[in-house]
């Protein structure tokens, strides 16, 4: 699809995931032990046929941009199009907005030979087949689709999400930004489908009044006189919006049914490859209903957890319902329950560590 | 393009015969290893870890996949500008072309290749053999020595030196005589196929040997033998480490046994020579409830929901419930069903075995099963197998 750019819009981020996004943002979130999440982004554009893709970043993206590199493994290192990693143009001054910084790079617009354009955000942990909803878009003769998807996930502590009313035709009637969302309302995924030309031309006139939003000054603005259309995903997808969402959001591909959906069906989720050796397991290791990444050793018990790439768990140590992220090392004797280590943290020998009402979340390369 | 100091040459163009139905479509190079590797990897991760920045990998036998594997070298970090990796078919030339004759006579045929970058050293090395090794000592020791071709040599235990071809030497490692598989061994350094010349000397005998008409254009039976003949100044280079020849179903699966148990005697899990792998995009591996995993190595992709005891699992392998695989490699893409047993055997690619068969046998004295690539091993061959 060459008519088609992606853009991954993290200016949007919040701080949800508090510990995991100190010092990076959302979208590199380590996901499902051996991914980051903006991963299924990436891959579901590229799937699509999308050949040219931009991440627009606000801040802490250096592990973005270490993940990412020349984009060789969603094969964007391409001679024209492939990967652009667009941070801000003046670091110094406050973003208000994306649509600030879509105007900041619009000449990343004006050049491109797309007439349509993809947008969203980078976390969504999801398996969407965009050029079914191009052609939704196309035959709609759409100027903007917005993606929604009926809320099934965990209840929310804060008005995070967007709700979008659908009128019979399948247009968008209304939008209620900031809302807590019930089950099976319509939710704003953030992810939308617009015309190039539009785009441009919308950006331009909204940030000359000093309106910055993209969902709120082009999509809810334009309700009335835009041929604003939805469409409904109706595939798996976790609403990652806390801590606890996160920890249920990998504790999900357990489930084999979903597993096999991500990973064995339609295409590949793509990710950095790393030379790590196959898991190594030993005479006492002991592991049940769990993910484990390649490099890991394993010799103590493991169960219902999600074991990233190249951890260590010690002989004796028993971890339970928890996610360990790369290079952990649990020793001998400890017991973790319920918890999230981020990467390289250590659990020191007999310790005991368990979350409570929320998994426990530890700090990167922490030695507890 | 300036002069390099060293290149090596890789020969994988081996049918390897000897590992039966697993070389019936690929080189005995590209046969799986390890859970996650080809063979040749080894000794491509060897290069990369030696500094090594030019490598031809000389290919005739079944070469698609080797050639598609190899691709521009990126796995090995042998995509370069200047030199990186370069796979080596016979091809046709003004005066015609030929097959590669013999493993002397696939490098004369590159001489060209080798001249482009002017080595002072070339390293002949081979796709074959499992082993961990800097071959820097090997050229410090090559100088040290003034020595203008030095061979690398493991210590094997005496009873088996009448397999390997021996290097006898004098008390400072220079090489007396070299013999091929020996009756009576009179050492038990065995050469490991890893050969540093001078270029300069090498090419001489490169061409002296097309000359010879009687000649098989082999590196062990023509060229080593020519050279101490003529008194070339030659080295044993003795490597301490691991080290083993794959060409057998045996001692392919040796191999792999090697692997396991809590200290294995060749670990693949080292951040210090990290072997790369050319491919490697899988998702995590599912281990389900009530599945048993001991003494094991599993690759990404697989599922398991039985029993994996002192085995090998390559990406995307399925275990059934109350399937029990022991002591085996089960190589990529394998799906095993419900109540199988497995002992002892290599499964290779691609192979579907059906709930209830039973595979291979726990006697130590029996034989290695193989089972062929895109075989489907259903629950009535029992009794055949």
């Amino acid at each position: 699809m060459d008519s088609v750019v992606g853009i991954i819009n993290l200016i949007n981020e919040k701080h949800f995931l508090k510990e995991l996004t100190y010092d990076r943002c959302l979208a590199s979130v380590p996901f499902a032990g051996r991914y980051r999440l903006i991963d299924f982004t990436l891959s579901n554009l590229i799937h699509a046929g999308v050949k040219s893709v931009a991440v627009f970043t606000k801040e802490k993206y250096r592990s973005i941009m270490d993940h990412l590199g020349s984009g060789k493994e969603w094969d964007l290192d391409r001679r024209t199009g492939g990967l652009f990693i667009l941070p801000p143009i003046h670091p110094e001054k406050e973003i208000k907005g994306d649509l600030q910084q879509f105007y900041d790079h619009i000449e990343f617009f004006q050049r491109s030979a797309a007439d349509t354009v993809i947008i969203s955000p980078g976390h969504h942990v999801c398996k969407i087949d965009y050029t079914d909803i191009i052609q939704n878009h196309r035959n709609k003769k759409a100027d903007i689709t917005v993606v929604y998807k009926k809320y099934d996930g965990i209840p929310v502590q804060k008005p995070i999400y967007h709700r979008c009313s659908v009128d019979h035709t399948g247009a968008i009637s209304d939008i209620n930004l900031y809302t807590f969302p019930q089950k099976d309302q319509d939710i704003c995924l953030e992810t939308y489908i617009i015309n190039k030309y539009i785009l441009i031309d919308l950006i331009k006139k909204c940030v000359e009044n000093d309106e910055y939003d993209f969902l709120k000054d082009i999509v809810k603005a334009n309700l009335n006189k835009l041929n604003i259309n939805s469409y409904e995903f109706e595939g798996s997808m976790p609403f990652i919006h806390s801590i606890e969402s996160f920890h249920h959001g990998n504790m999900a591909f357990l489930n084999q049914d979903i597993a096999q959906n991500f990973f064995h069906q339609d295409w590949a989720v793509y990710t950095k490859i790393k030379h790590e050796a196959p898991v190594k397991y030993s005479s006492s290791s002991c592991v049940s209903n769990s993910l484990i990444a390649n490099g890991c050793e394993i010799e103590g018990t493991v169960e219902n957890s999600i074991i990233f790439r190249g951890v260590k768990i010690k002989k004796g140590a028993v971890v339970k319902n928890s996610i360990i992220m790369q290079k952990g090392e649990i020793e001998e004797g400890a017991f973790v329950d319920y918890v999230i280590t981020d990467k390289q943290v250590t659990i020191s020998k007999d310790r005991v560590v368990s979350g409570d009402l929320r998994p426990l979340v530890i700090k990167k390369a922490e030695m507890i | 393009m300036g002069s390099k100091k060293w290149i090596a040459m890789l020969l994988a163009g081996g049918q390897g015969t000897r590992l039966g139905e697993l070389t019936n479509a690929i080189a005995k190079p590209a046969v799986p290893f390890g859970g996650k590797y080809r063979i040749i990897d080894f000794t491509l991760s060897n290069c990369t870890h030696s500094g090594i920045d030019t490598v031809g990998v000389l290919t005739q036998y079944e070469p698609h996949l080797l050639n598609d594997y190899v691709g521009n070298g990126r796995a090995w970090d042998l995509d370069r500008n200047d030199g990186g990796v370069t796979v080596l078919p016979p091809y046709w030339g003004k005066d015609g072309g030929k097959w590669y004759k013999g493993t002397a006579n696939a490098v004369y045929q590159n001489i060209h290749y080798i001249n482009q970058y002017n080595p002072e050293y070339v390293l002949i090395i081979s796709g074959d053999h499992i082993y961990k090794m800097d071959y820097n000592r090997l050229l410090e020791y090559h100088m040290e020595k003034g020595s203008q071709a030095t061979i690398a040599v493991i210590e094997v235990p005496w009873q088996e030196a009448s397999r390997f071809g021996i290097m006898n030497t004098n008390e400072s490692k220079k090489i007396l005589e070299f013999e091929e598989k020996p009756e009576f061994p009179k050492n038990n350094l065995a050469s490991m196929g890893v050969y540093l010349f001078n270029w300069k000397l090498l090419k001489q005998y490169l061409i002296r040997d097309e000359e010879d008409t009687t000649s098989s254009n082999d590196f062990g039976k023509n060229i080593i033998p020519k050279m101490l003949t003529d008194g070339v100044k030659m080295y044993a280079y003795q490597f301490h480490g691991y080290w083993k020849d794959v060409g057998t179903v045996r001692s392919l699966w040796e191999a792999h046994m090697d692997l396991l148990g809590d200290k294995p005697s060749f670990s693949l899990n080292d951040s210090r020579w990290n072997i790369y792998a050319g491919n490697a995009n899988h998702p995590p591996q599912f281990i389900a409830p009530g599945a048993i995993v001991k003494e094991s190595l599993v690759n990404e992709g697989c599922s398991i929901y039985g029993q994996v005891d002192h085995s090998i699992l390559s990406y995307n392998v399925q275990v059934g419930h109350g399937t029990t695989i022991k002591n085996s490699v089960i190589m990529p893409d394998v799906i095993i069903g419900n109540n199988v047993e497995i002992h002892r055997a290599i499964i290779a690619p691609y192979t579907i075995i059906e709930d209830g068969a039973v595979i291979g046998s726990e006697n130590e004295q029996d034989d290695i099963t193989l089972i062929g690539d895109n075989q489907r091993i259903s629950f009535q061959l029992k009794e055949v197998l």
